[in-house]
């Protein structure tokens, strides 16, 4: 039964929350973290309440997330290779960051949001909007439009960023090199203060549709004819989805192959029905984003790597496993 | 006469980039009624279909579901009353009958769709209905072409409508099964069902109708009953002049077959 599979996801889920804390550089004292949280400072309280964990917990929200996001996609879509990045968010949000990063007068505070999140933001929801405006027609949206204007929204932003990183100095694009992976560099819990407005209704609005995507996925005629609202359901899930994926994409880059294989690795276990699938793409995603940047913080210790390497290298590999023995239908 | 369950009044609709019209004046379907549509490729059955069934807005014209605009009420009002099974039915994931049938009971729940313990007797009578109760724990892909077609009209049924509208439903059926399909919509119609199905077989038109609508590039041609409507001159103007016709020997209802010697003139 589904509840049952939704709370196995969730213990792996809790595991992973509970243990990649205690993963890292330097390795710490369980007594000191807990004197630390009773009130007594020390350094590896420190650590581990204003490092580890919030980075855990962005770990966890953002792989979940972007697992989450894919998953809904890829029955939007009709699409298995679909994944959260497909609609050129992360595009416009490496634009905004390029420049956010080459024009050191833009570095200030932009309320709650630091300068690169701020302008990956930007061009996140920029190209979002434009992409939705692309595919407007009378009956409602074209799926098959949305599509294509994403893709092809990318390779402008790409080709604006190539023409950009021709005159930047070194200096700028080491940086931009170096966001491009992917990172889940937080300290402290005021970054959550600024992503979740955007995220938690977007993956709201995603679960509060699991059922609709069932019927969406028998076709679209089939599901008007059993009574589904089709063209209301595509317009909140690519809302939901892209603000949620604009949200994760300017805090932690483009962080790839968690939003295809995981949904993908959902259903060969757990089956098709998205009112589990969705749920589980959640709890495992996070799961594997958590545990990747255990792995990132720690293979080359003292030095951590950005996230974004271990995923497509442990990803690829599993995806073309995935490839090989996936029923596709 | 009572009130039409489904009235569709000065239908006009074109796509863009094409000339084509369809233009129908006036269509009711009432309880207890088979209503065929037929006519050649491109006549607009299927369109006048989607039309009926509000997958289609129309430039212009109404329709009318148990007297409320369709296209003003939501679709999973309409859903409870009117089942629509498309020409193609394809489902991204490779379900089980029992989930598709399942799925059909989607306008009478809320939230996340759970179901219970009725809806799960409605299931299995769908399931029964279509003769697919051994095949329900089969996944699609192990199913024949018909096998499918009768796993979706299950699901449509599920839904427990009073209306069922069906775009060309035993086009992959074999004949036994086409006999069984347009028999089971028969007692559906005797239980008050009203039925409006396009088709491209002729025969089973003419053998299971009450009425027939005839179209012709977009145009209503003939309406009424089989006999009245099939007449060998009709058929010939629409369909082309390679016809030859019939009666059913158990019913008397028309039938069609095609001309191969063509040098013959005028018979049947």
């Amino acid at each position: 039964m589904k509840g049952k599979t939704i709370i196995l996801y969730g213990l792996l889920f809790l595991a992973v929350a509970s243990i990649t804390p205690w993963i890292g550089g330097e390795s710490l004292d369980p007594t000191d973290v807990w004197n630390h949280f009773k009130g007594e400072p020390t350094t590896d309280g420190d650590i581990f309440w204003l490092q580890r964990i919030p980075r855990v917990i962005l770990a966890l929200l953002a792989g979940g997330t972007l697992a989450l996001v894919g998953a809904s996609f890829q029955v939007l879509f009709r699409n298995p290779l679909v994944e959260p990045y497909t609609l050129g968010m992360s595009g416009g949000a490496a634009l905004g960051a390029f420049l956010a990063i080459s024009l050191p007068s833009l570095w200030v505070g932009w309320g709650p949001f630091s300068s690169i999140q701020f302008f990956a933001l930007l061009g996140a929801s920029t190209s979002l909007s434009l992409i939705y405006a692309l595919s407007r027609r009378p009956q409602g949206m074209s799926v098959y439009t949305l599509l294509l204007a994403g893709v092809t929204i990318s390779i402008i932003c790409g080709g604006m960023v190539l023409f950009l990183s021709y005159l930047a100095s070194p200096q700028v694009l080491v940086l931009y090199h170096r966001w491009m992976m992917g990172g889940i560099d937080v300290v402290g819990y005021r970054d959550f203060l600024s992503l979740s407005p955007l995220l938690i209704p977007g993956i709201g609005l995603l679960f509060y549709h699991a059922d609709d995507l069932n019927q969406v996925s028998l076709g679209e005629e089939m599901a008007l004819g059993h009574g589904v609202a089709v063209k209301k359901v595509q317009r909140h899930i690519f809302a939901g989805g892209g603000l949620a994926t604009a949200a994760v994409v300017s805090f932690v880059g483009p962080i790839g192959f968690i939003g295809l294989i995981i949904p993908h690795a959902v259903r060969r276990l757990s089956g098709f029905d998205q009112r589990t699938v969705l749920p589980c793409s959640f709890l495992l995603g996070g799961a594997a984003l958590a545990l990747c940047d255990a792995i990132a913080r720690t293979i080359l210790s003292p030095t951590e790597l950005p996230v974004g390497i271990i995923t497509a290298i442990i990803g690829g590999p599993l995806f073309i496993y995935l490839l090989v023995t996936l029923r596709w239908r | 006469m009572e009130n039409p369950m489904l009235e569709i009044k000065d239908i006009l609709h074109t796509f863009s980039e094409s000339d084509w019209v369809l233009h129908l004046p006036c269509l009711e379907l009432s309880s207890r009624e088979i209503i065929g549509i037929i006519g050649p490729n491109g006549s607009g059955k299927s369109t006048l279909l989607r039309i009926a069934s509000g997958v289609l807005k129309p430039i212009q014209g109404t329709v009318r579901l148990e007297g409320h605009d369709l296209f003003k009420l939501k679709r999973r009002t309409i859903a409870r009353s009117l089942g629509y099974l498309p020409q193609e039915t394809v489902s991204l994931y490779d379900l089980t009958v029992e989930e598709i049938v399942r799925m059909g009971r989607y306008p009478h729940t809320a939230g996340f769709g759970p179901l219970e313990e009725s809806d799960f007797t409605i299931v299995q009578e769908c399931l029964a209905l279509t003769e697919m109760t051994v095949l329900k724990n089969r996944p699609l892909s192990c199913l024949s072409g018909g096998e499918k077609k009768r796993a979706f009209l299950a699901s449509v049924l599920a839904q427990k409508p009073k209306i069922l509208l069906l775009d060309e439903p035993t086009s992959a059926l074999d004949v036994h099964h086409q006999v069984r399909f347009f028999q089971l919509l028969q007692s559906l119609s005797k239980d008050g069902m009203g039925i409006l199905v396009v088709t491209h077989d002729l025969n089973l038109a003419s053998l299971f109708s009450d009425k027939l609508l005839v179209l012709s590039e977009g145009k209503p041609v003939a309406f009424g009953p089989p006999t009245k409507v099939l007449t060998p001159s009709r058929i010939r103007t629409v369909y082309g002049p390679n016809i030859l016709m019939g009666l059913h020997p158990e019913t008397g209802r028309p039938t069609i077959l095609p001309r191969l010697l063509t040098e013959k003139k005028n018979e049947g």
